[in-house]
């Protein structure tokens, strides 16, 4: 066989593979649009949930999500952004600085039932905060750690090394030179992880599974003590669990969580691609 | 033996990168109010020399400096914040390197800083730092504009006024025109030589025409060592190494 | 105190919590095994490390009960086996066309769908599986049902390619470029390139793609929870149902009474699922290094 051949046979054959990755992306989106787009309303996205689930709407379970991503937000972020900023300013290449990193690789790895697992074991049960909204938020900020540190680490790394010594041969000490010629520059890259963070949160089930999850609350969740519905555990127990549910429910379901995480996920990529056309140097 | 009058007194000054060895048991005297030029061939330490000054060494991992450096009288190590000795003792680099901020704020960044916020204290020390480097009559109407929109020469210069604002000692030149066309080259040696009557001036530099022109001592380092220090007119006529003369004319360099 | 001294106390005080921040990590890690282990170890007053492990049945509710994680264990593997099968050349050949042959724009429009695929929720594919594949599968083989290792598989295949596709594509992008033009210059074809000689040199950053993905299949839970059928039996096929580990940790944790012996099996089945993922992170950790060299 002639090398231009095999070339040809070998080209289409990775072509078809890359296409068999993709394909199913668009078959998911489209079938959850087509079959979900019926169910949504103003009333499903803002009503309380009637008739043991099977009328009104999932408006709880949405700002279920809501809570428990901003909760682990607020704990993530700025522990993410220390230890990001430990990693590239301050640490050298010793033993505890390698034992770091490999820390957060650990974490990252960690599947998300443990994290169910761990939280349940320290947060529910050892400091008796019970299954709440701050146990929930605990878990899952522990859990987007590792990815908000990475990106930190990141646009820390890309702001110019000679920002650092002008700064400092100016008579700033080494945090004046990081708070005012580091950080600012550093700040779309954090924000970007950030999203992404928000993006991941928002459709983990297994973390929230034993920590907050209930599935059907009379009332909205009045205190970060109190249980809360959230649209992924939400999605597992209707498709899983309750009969009778219309399936243009289940999908609408499928739908909003789908879009919030797809929406968050979409501004985090345009703004990096933002920020990386209108950099000052 | 100490000369009291001196700015700099350094005695057995050795610095290591690693294992390597990049200065090497380094005695000299720098007086005050004088251009002191260095010269010598690329990797002979004469950046590190200067890095030593206002130990920016320190920001390098695995460096290890020992021997003693005097400014005026007081250990640069021991008996100075290194925030007010890096104030004392400004650099400027071997390429323009303007932050990414506006004219104004660039020059007032050191200042800032130190914690400077009166208004009428940081534009007095604009104005005044910006004459002294000969830049004030070309930005003085776009102080706000950023400092990346001005030329090569111009953000040398402004790297010069970003240090004169803080009222230094001594100044630092680190190779400042090599980047630079001779008309810019020809400013800065005159702004130098200006400077001199307040400042202390250290200036390396790879172009041995320069140092001639504008320096009153010069010191020939080679692979670390200082070979050879004395008057810029003798050792350009009658130095006392042969090592000096053969790199003065240019049989390596 | 003067204006500066405050200030230096300030900044003594950011730097030390900086300090600290950077051991959280470490303290993180460190906490997770010790609550598992403090949860779970009381399992092993009653019942050995060997029959727990390599104990054949898994009856949790039954008196008196039985801990054998054996089937899960084999469920967990038949499953993360069958995706590896499929994803591994899928993805490392998607990786080879979208590093090296697709064009500029194409490229990009490919590497947002993966990055997209890499951020649908675990549930929701799971749901997907569940409704759409599961009959399919059912109906092409003619079984009772449809939530099968097999259906599991394919599932998990579909989350673990984002992951192999996009390191792999970095470990093979960073193949410096005088690799290929010296191939070129001596009169290779694009393909022989890259087949002979840059996904040689990736390699190492290859090999870590695929362990990262596996691991990602092997602590996946939700998806596999919803389209394997949950039948904690030794699997004798791929068109069975089975259980992994993790979908029994999230399925009976709601049964178990807390501090009892059930709770406390699932647990320690966490604490061998932290190890397996410790393991296989630090494994393809070290290949990522060795590829960056």
């Amino acid at each position: 066989m002639s090398p231009r051949l095999a070339q040809k046979i070998a080209f289409t054959v990775l072509l078809l593979a890359t296409l068999l990755v993709v394909l199913p992306v668009i078959f998911i989106l489209g079938i959850i649009v087509a079959k979900g787009a019926s169910a949504i309303s103003w009333e499903f996205l803002f009503s309380m949930p009637r008739d043991g689930m099977t009328a009104g709407g999932i408006f709880p379970a949405i700002l279920g999500t809501l809570y428990l991503v901003l909760g682990a937000i607020l704990f993530a972020v700025p522990l993410g952004v220390l230890a990001a900023v430990y990693l590239v300013e301050y640490s050298s290449d010793n033993w505890f600085s390698r034992l770091v990193k490999l820390a957060i690789v650990n974490l990252a790895g960690v599947p998300s039932v443990v994290y169910g697992l761990f939280g349940l074991g320290i947060f529910v049960t050892f400091f008796r905060f019970g299954a709440s909204i701050l146990s929930g938020s605990l878990t899952l900020g522990i859990m987007i750690l590792p990815v908000i540190i990475t990106s930190a680490r990141e646009a820390l790394e890309s702001v110019p090394r000679h920002f650092r010594v002008v700064s400092l041969s100016l008579g700033a000490s080494r945090w004046q030179t990081i708070r005012h010629s580091v950080l600012p520059h550093a700040l779309p890259g954090i924000l970007t992880g950030m999203i992404l963070g928000l993006g991941r949160a928002a459709g983990e089930t297994a973390p929230i599974l034993f920590t907050v999850a209930a599935f059907y609350l009379p009332r909205l969740p009045q205190s970060v003590f109190d249980q809360t519905m959230a649209l992924p555990y939400h999605l597992y127990v209707i498709s899983t669990q309750v009969p009778g549910i219309a399936e243009n429910v289940r999908y609408g379901t499928a739908l909003v969580l789908l879009s919030l995480v797809l929406l968050l996920n979409l501004a985090a990529i345009l703004l990096r691609s933002r920020f990386r056309r209108k950099k000052k140097w | 033996m100490v000369d009291p009058a001196a700015k700099f007194s350094i005695r057995g000054l050795h610095v290591h990168y690693g294992h390597h060895c990049v200065l090497r048991d380094l005695n000299l005297e720098i007086q005050a109010n004088e251009i002191f030029t260095v010269i010598g061939p690329a990797n002979s330490g004469k950046t590190t020399f200067l890095h030593a000054l206002n130990r920016l060494v320190d920001l390098a991992a695995n460096s290890r400096t020992s021997g003693r450096i005097l400014l005026d009288g007081i250990d640069i190590r021991a008996g100075l914040e290194v925030e007010d000795l890096r104030r004392k003792v400004g650099i400027v680099f071997a390429l323009p390197l303007p932050l990414p901020l506006s004219i104004y704020e660039n020059v007032v960044y050191g200042m800032r800083m130190k914690g400077v916020r009166a208004a009428a204290v940081l534009d007095e020390a604009v104005e005044r730092s910006l004459r002294e480097s000969y830049l004030w009559e070309e930005v003085k109407d776009r102080l706000r504009t950023p400092a990346m929109n001005l030329s090569g020469g111009q953000q040398q210069r402004l790297c010069m006024a970003r240090i004169l604002a803080g009222q230094p000692d001594v100044l630092l030149f680190d190779e400042p025109t090599s980047g630079l066309d001779p008309i810019s080259t020809a400013r800065i040696e005159e702004t130098m030589l200006n400077l001199k009557e307040k400042y202390t001036i250290i200036l390396v530099t790879n172009n041995v025409a320069q140092a001639a022109r504008v320096g009153e001592r010069t010191a020939f380092f080679l692979m670390g060592d200082l070979v050879e220090v004395s008057a810029t007119s003798k050792m350009f006529t009658t130095p006392a190494d042969s090592r000096t003369s053969d790199y003065i004319t240019g049989k390596f360099g | 105190m003067t204006a500066n001294r405050l200030r230096k106390l300030k900044e003594w005080l950011i730097e030390k919590a900086i300090l600290l921040s950077g051991i959280f990590s470490v303290v993180f890690v460190l906490l997770i095994f010790l609550f598992l282990l403090r949860e779970g170890f009381s399992l092993f007053h009653g019942e050995s490390v060997g029959d727990f492990l390599f104990g054949k049945s898994w009856y949790p509710i039954s008196d008196p009960p039985r801990f054998g994680i054996l089937p899960l264990i084999l469920g967990s593997l038949l499953v993360t086996l069958g995706a590896a099968a499929i994803s591994v050349p899928i993805g490392i050949a998607a990786a080879l066309y979208i590093a090296e042959i697709a064009p500029g724009r194409l490229k990009e429009g490919l590497k947002a769908g993966i990055e997209l695929l890499a951020a649908i929720p675990s549930v929701v594919i799971g749901f997907i599986g569940m409704i759409t594949l599961g009959p399919w599968i059912k109906s092409l083989f003619n079984i009772p049902t449809g939530l099968t290792a097999l259906t599991g598989s394919v599932t998990l295949a579909f989350m673990a390619m984002p992951t192999i596709v996009s390191i792999a594509e970095d470990a093979i992008t960073a193949v410096p470029r005088q690799y290929r033009e010296a191939a070129i210059a001596m009169g290779a074809t694009k393909w022989q390139t890259t087949w002979r000689i840059v996904a040689r040199a990736a390699r190492p950053g290859m090999v870590a793609a695929v362990m990262l993905g596996i691991g990602r299949v092997i602590g996946e839970t939700m998806a596999v929870m919803m389209v394997t059928g949950n039948a904690a039996v030794i699997p004798a096929s791929f068109l069975q149902p089975v259980r992994t580990l993790t979908a029994t940790i999230a399925a009976e944790m709601g049964e178990s009474v807390q501090g009892g012996s059930h709770y406390a099996a699932l647990f320690a089945i966490g604490i061998v699922l932290f190890v397996i993922t410790f393991l296989i992170n630090g494994v393809a950790d070290i290949y990522l290094h060795r590829s960056r060299r």
